[in-house]
């Protein structure tokens, strides 16, 4: 490979030649070109720039979370298209439509993209939109922080995408494990984007976990005490104290594998003395808390939906929260599981399998509690409730998969196969993006000021659950057969293709579901008059968020609210305490808007950029640029502005009057 | 702090966020610390035929860097002590003492690193002196970061004296100086004198 000062390792040879990565490239420029000329034509920047890129809103950044990790969902989805055809036809004498190396690359990228940008994206999303609102508080505890976050987590996500035009994506999947992942073994520069996608979205979340954390501990409404929390927020102290402590191990990892790769260094290679072994510890003593990291907030979001469904309040408070923290604990104990093949020994295996089936127990306390929760209540079946009943069967088959697997010598048996591909796939699909697609439902009246279509929402449900049970019911049973995961090929002679056709067609129903949900919002939008939520509480709601009016205000709440005990909006429709007193609006003070986040999200990039082509000039000045922004916003004063409380007296009558609301 | 400036409600809770959020990242630094320790611990031995901890470490000179940097923190105590008094030239005078000791540490940590390369110990040598090096030189990187953000928190207590903001930026400062003292302890336990021993 030649090096030149200016463009590094960069040469004509780095663009796509195959038709299919043609295909993707196409596309993704295309889509970006059509949006930016769409903004231009309808004189769109100035506002979008104004009330969006640059705000420190939290709702706001929670939308944008949310476009983000739904155009990425699209992208790892188109992945899946094409895995799912390769598997369906690659077989005996045919060769499918991608070659070997291009279908390593669409499984590394479609599993680092889903969980660093999808999922990871839309908790994120949910986390902003609505935890503030369900603390009794007006913002998030450092706003310009959770800015620089969002634009940390785009900046990962853009260089993931222009690996489709610029160069390639990694081929040694999601996790690249040593020696496949060293300069060894891996040449060109798709470990270099894996990594530095990685590791700046990664900083993004690290940082976003402590200004949660903060946010819980530091911002309840008076009188919310910690037991008197909606399980939202509780899910969202456990998941958050876990990246706290979980991704700094990723940072270190993929810091590591980098020197590596870049300057020569022994930590995990083959040869000098490098342990590989070391790298599958650490990368999984990070991974199994991720786990962890994006169901707990689901979890919660699944406790809000089921009793406010219900009718009732969640059953077993007390129990939820010491099962949340059981969890949070047990979850550093259980990273063998992911490669008990992998030489450890018996006595090690066993402590960790018994971990393994232990950590099930807290999880199966929350099942029961939703379902008490449930028991004898007034169900309402609502598009999240649906998503609740697909939760929670699939969840629980998922579940007991996994138990299966935790099992060692079962393990010996399953260990890369395609059962386990199915079990981590329930639980992610069925567990964390079913109760996140439940919290967008349940709360998007709050942030957009009408409810998203219910018919379009139900089609979309019922395509997703029967596509996933289609695509990945074969998938289980093709395990046991004895296929592995990240086939590009197989011998006719197996009779597998059939499951694989089956499957492949379930994808088709999945993105079936996935256009539907976008048709959904469409619809949703053009019938906004229809759907306008004029009360605040569509759902007849539980907690505080629904106490003011739909959308949500910029300053949340017009008085601070004063909480007497659990499900506080709840009591106070019922004739309990009331919310706050009659004395008059106070003024608000907000921060300002500030381009500083965009600005680091975009020398993150540059410098991101620069590290995979060794382009080193742009990498200093990206990291330069980087703290420089820092700096500026450490010595800015006067980041804060004042909303009077006459403006907001006249806000909330306006809001009010429109919503029959007591004033 | 108890100070002459009257403090809010609002001050004080805008205090205690700070406060939290930044011990938290503290801790999330140490999590990423204890990654590299225990990396360390395991490639410790991985030598593949070069230098080894005992023949690469030299103790005395070990002992001058800790002596260094913990005085560095002493000069940061006398700092925070000289601004609850609100007396700015003492409290600049302190800084720049804890800026001398901490940039007298980092020569001679960078010292010491170019003597191992020199000597054919780079970190390219070997997973022990990869890990050797990545260690140590996490703990030089932020080390030099504190020095950045201790300067530009000199230039802006010039500038604006003693608002409620500075104070409270050198109070997280002096957290973060004295967290990498404590980490520095560990790096000359584990890796210095385990190495001589």
């Amino acid at each position: 490979m030649t090096h030149s000062m200016l463009f590094g390792t960069l040469s004509w040879s780095v663009f796509p030649t195959n038709v299919v990565a043609i295909g993707g490239g196409v596309i993704l420029v295309g889509g970006v070109l059509a949006v930016a000329g769409l903004a231009t034509y309808f004189r769109l920047w100035k506002y979008l720039w104004r009330e969006w890129l640059t705000s420190l809103d939290p709702k706001k950044i929670g939308v944008m979370y949310l476009v983000v990790s739904a155009v990425m969902l699209a992208r790892g989805g188109a992945d899946v298209i094409l895995m799912r055809i390769q598997q369906a036809t690659s077989v005996g004498a045919h060769a499918g439509i991608v070659s070997a190396s291009h279908f390593q690359q669409l499984f590394s990228a479609h599993g680092s993209i889903m969980i660093f940008f999808v999922a990871m994206g839309f908790m994120f999303g949910l986390i902003n939109l609505v935890l503030p609102l369900l603390l009794g508080t007006r913002d998030v505890a450092f706003p310009f922080l959770n800015s620089a976050s969002f634009w940390l987590f785009v900046a990962g996500a853009g260089l993931v995408n222009l690996s489709l035009i610029i160069g390639d994506f990694s081929t040694a999947g999601w996790l690249s494990y040593p020696p496949l992942s060293e300069l060894a073994y891996s040449p060109g520069s798709g470990v270099d984007y894996w990594i530095w996608a990685l590791q700046i979205g990664g900083i993004g979340s690290l940082l976003s976990g402590v200004n949660f954390l903060t946010t819980v501990a530091r911002l309840r409404a008076t009188g919310m005490t910690w037991m008197r929390m909606p399980m939202f927020a509780w899910t969202v102290a456990g998941s958050m104290s876990l990246v706290a402590f979980a991704f700094p191990v990723l940072t270190v990892t993929l810091a590591l594998l980098w020197l590596d790769r870049t300057l020569g260094m022994h930590f995990f290679t083959a040869g000098g003395g490098g342990n590989m072994m070391m790298y599958v510890n650490l990368i999984w003593s990070w991974g199994h808390p991720e786990v962890y990291i994006l169901i707990l907030p689901a979890f919660g979001v699944f406790s809000e939906v089921v009793a406010c469904f219900s009718g009732k309040k969640l059953a077993g408070y007390a129990s939820m929260v010491i099962s949340i923290w059981g969890i949070v604990f047990l979850s550093w104990l259980v990273w063998l599981h992911h490669f008990f093949t992998m030489g450890a020994g018996a006595d090690v295996n066993a402590f960790f399998g018994i971990m393994t089936m232990i950590i099930a127990v807290p999880t199966g306390v929350k099942i029961f509690n939703w379902l008490a929760t449930m028991y004898r209540g007034r169900i309402r079946f609502a598009t999240p409730m649906l998503w609740f009943m697909g939760f929670v069967v699939l969840f629980t088959l998922g579940g007991v998969a996994g138990v299966v697997m935790a099992e060692p010598p079962a393990d010996y048996q399953l260990h890369n196969s395609l059962f386990l591909v199915a079990h981590f796939h329930t639980m992610i699909v069925s567990g964390v993006l079913f109760g996140y697609f439940a919290g967008i439902t349940y709360w998007f009246p709050k942030i957009f000021g009408f409810r998203l279509d219910e018919k379009l929402g139900a089609a979309a449900f019922w395509f997703w659950t029967t596509g996933f049970i289609l695509a990945f019911g074969p998938l289980y049973v093709l395990g046991l057969m004895g296929a592995t995961r990240r086939l590009d090929h197989y011998a006719a002679g197996l009779g597998w293709q059939p499951m694989f056709i089956v499957a492949g067609i379930g994808a088709a129903l999945v993105m079936i579901g996935f256009a539907l949900q976008v048709a959904q919002v469409v619809r949703s939008i053009r019938m906004r008059e229809t759907l306008r939520d004029t009360t605040g509480d569509p759902w007849g709601g539980r907690t505080l968020e629904w106490s003011v009016p739909s959308p949500a205000p910029e300053y949340n709440f017009a008085r601070l609210p004063l909480v007497h005990g659990r499900d506080p909006f709840w009591s106070a429709k019922h004739g309990g305490a009331e919310l706050w007193g009659h004395e008059p609006y106070e003024d608000v003070r907000v921060p300002k808007n500030s381009s500083l986040g965009v600005l680091i999200g975009a020398f993150a990039l540059l410098l991101g950029f620069g590290a995979v082509w060794h382009i080193w000039w742009l990498a200093a000045l990206g990291l330069l640029g980087a703290v420089a922004c820092v700096f500026v916003r450490a010595f800015s004063e006067n980041t804060e502005r004042t909303i009077s409380g006459e403006r907001i007296a006249h806000l909330e009558a306006a809001a009010r009057r429109h919503a029959a609301l007591p004033v | 702090m108890t100070g002459p400036t009257l403090m809010t409600p609002e001050m004080r809770a805008e205090d205690s966020k700070a406060v939290f959020g930044f011990f938290t990242y503290l801790m999330t630094d140490f999590v990423l610390f204890a990654a590299l320790f225990a990396t360390y611990a395991v490639l410790r031995s991985g030598t593949f035929g070069g230098a080894a901890p005992a023949s690469v470490f030299n103790a005395p000179f070990a002992l001058l860097e800790t002596l260094i940097l913990l005085s560095s923190s002493f000069a940061c105590g006398l700092a925070l002590l000289a601004a609850r008094r609100e007396n700015l030239r003492n409290t600049l005078l302190a800084l720049s003492a804890t800026f001398v000791l901490g940039a007298a540490f980092l020569a001679l940590e960078l010292s010491e690193f170019s003597r191992l390369v020199a000597s054919g110990a780079g970190p390219a040598r070997s997973a022990f002196l990869s890990s050797y090096f990545t260690l140590v030189g996490t703990h030089g990187l932020h080390v030099a970061l504190g020095l950045i953000w201790m300067s530009a928190l000199a230039l802006s207590l010039r500038m604006r004296g003693f608002t409620r903001g500075n104070l409270r930026k050198l109070a997280l400062w002096s957290l973060f100086w004295h967290f990498l003292d404590i980490i520095w302890i560990f790096i000359f336990t584990i890796v210095y004198l385990f190495g001589i021993i």
